[in-house]
């Protein structure tokens, strides 16, 4: 089950970045038609298509940790951490990964990377604090089931090329709004109009991407997590403890959210949350475990 | 001519599909020996863990002479296991012994305090969950690759390639499953 979870994810990420690619260049293109630059704007946004798509892939994860603030963590210091991990890369057959720390009472976790040998998992202090040992094995467990299956990678890249496509569509939207008046009279006027509405619904289009892949995942690595520890309980016990905190995490945010293992931003409630909620319901979640 | 075709397809098919099983099989194969190396290695690694700790809390509480007695005598039989249902009892005799070790220390406060034996009990209690783990994942192969020769018609790749089935790692105290408690 778990190969057909990694061919899925691989097709997934060329699905991703090839449409990531078209999106860039049909703004790029419409840009060019609509203040008249040529072939230009194209061609600048196929360059900044590459240039993002290979450090998505090959930096994602060093961009994402530093984002968060992450520290390696060292032996001598977190020997419980190392532990933990080690034993559970023992079940999982798996390189062990990476080790960080974020200096956050806020206790969550999260894995990211392109593939298991290069793969790292960041903890807060707060986890560490309050987490025991066996629900600190179920969280982790459940990152490394994320490592496993691939799915860092594909969030990874997720999170960076939503990033670099609403930051492009921002840009996009202040230059029409507030670009010389002159291009904009002699602009085609549908054709404009097109454009601004590109540029409004393409950080949308990333957003919806970014729910639709995070969701599901969430579930799936719960269940690997309970796999691999053989304790379903422990990790519905660290979840709702996780939940229960009302820390927010500091370092988190938008782009990093999906990532975490609880939703960092603790936003609660309302039907328009739950709509763009990154993760899957708590209750729901720990329901399932203790199904299992 | 067609005929001829099709019996050739159907039998380069059949040749295909007997090569991925070989291969299947040779791979999970590999992995069981990889698993039990790792067994190995963390069985090493208790092992190696006892001399420290016997020191420890003799340290504290030298006259509890069965107890280190026991130890000699799990530590012995370890060394002297030949096959797997020999080491799987010896290695009960161990968490046994280990068990009655930690249990000593109940009654020494200022060993339960000691930092060198704290640093050794967080030692051990990670390494008899590596044990644990080690084991299922050895025993979760050894199913996997038990299963495929078993089935039809897998089996005849696995009797042509003379596939031997593999025993599971079994520690037959059910007690002794669990990692050694060690909270006090």
């Amino acid at each position: 089950m778990i190969f057909e979870a990694i061919a899925a994810n691989r097709r997934l990420t060329v699905l991703l970045l090839v449409a990531f690619t078209g999106l860039l260049a049909g703004l790029g293109y419409l840009a060019g038609e609509i203040w008249r630059l040529g072939p230009w704007p194209l061609v600048a946004a196929l360059v900044v298509a590459f240039f993002s798509s290979w450090s998505a892939y090959f930096y994602s994860d060093a961009i994402v940790l530093r984002v968060s603030g992450a520290q390696p963590a060292s032996h001598d210091q977190y020997p419980e951490l190392y532990n933990a991990v080690e034993g559970l890369c023992l079940a999982a057959m798996m390189p062990r990964p990476r080790l960080y720390v974020i200096e956050d009472s806020a206790p969550n976790a999260f894995a990211t990377g392109r593939d298991p040998q290069h793969a790292a998992i960041a903890v807060t202090t707060g986890l560490l604090a309050k987490t025991d040992r066996e629900e600190l094995k179920g969280v982790v467990a459940h990152e490394l089931s994320h490592i496993r299956r691939y799915d860092i990678r594909l969030m990874a890249i997720v999170a960076v090329l939503a990033g670099t496509v609403a930051l492009l569509a921002d840009w996009l939207q202040r230059s029409f709004f507030y670009g010389p008046r002159r291009s904009r009279e002699r602009g085609n006027a549908p054709l404009a109009l097109l454009g601004f509405a590109a540029a409004l619904l393409a950080p949308l289009a990333a957003l919806l991407m970014q729910l639709a892949i995070s969701r599901r995942r969430e579930f799936l690595a719960d269940a690997g997590s309970a796999e691999l520890t053989r304790n379903p309980g422990a990790l519905a016990s660290a979840l709702e403890k996780l939940d229960a905190d009302s820390d927010p995490l500091e370092v988190a945010n938008k782009a990093t959210a999906p990532l975490y293992i609880v939703n960092p931003l603790k936003e609660h409630g309302g039907w328009l949350n739950s709509l763009f909620s990154t993760h899957p319901p708590l209750p729901e979640r720990v329901r399932r475990l203790r199904a299992l | 001519m067609a005929a001829q075709l099709i019996v050739l397809g159907a039998l380069a098919l059949l040749l295909l599909w007997a090569i991925y099983t070989y291969n299947r099989l040779v791979v999970l194969r590999n992995r069981i020996d990889n698993a039990w190396h790792q067994i190995a290695v963390q069985l090493r690694r208790r092992f190696d863990l006892i001399p420290n700790l016997e020191e420890t809390v003799k340290g504290y509480a030298s006259h509890e002479r069965t107890t280190f007695e026991q130890v000699t005598k799990a530590r012995a039989a370890a060394e002297a296991a030949t096959n797997l249902g020999e080491q799987a009892a010896a290695q009960n005799m161990i968490t046994a012994a280990l068990r009655g070790l930690l249990a000593v220390a109940e009654n020494y406060p200022e060993l339960k305090a000691n930092q060198n034996f704290l640093a050794l009990q967080e030692e051990l209690t990670a390494t008899e969950d590596r044990i644990a783990y080690a084991r299922q994942a050895y025993n979760d192969t050894v199913m996997m690759f038990n299963a495929l020769m078993q089935m039809f018609p897998a089996n005849i790749v696995a009797s042509l390639g003379s596939f031997q089935r593999r025993d599971y790692f079994e520690l037959e105290d059910r007690a002794a499953e669990q990692p050694v408690k060690v909270d006090f």
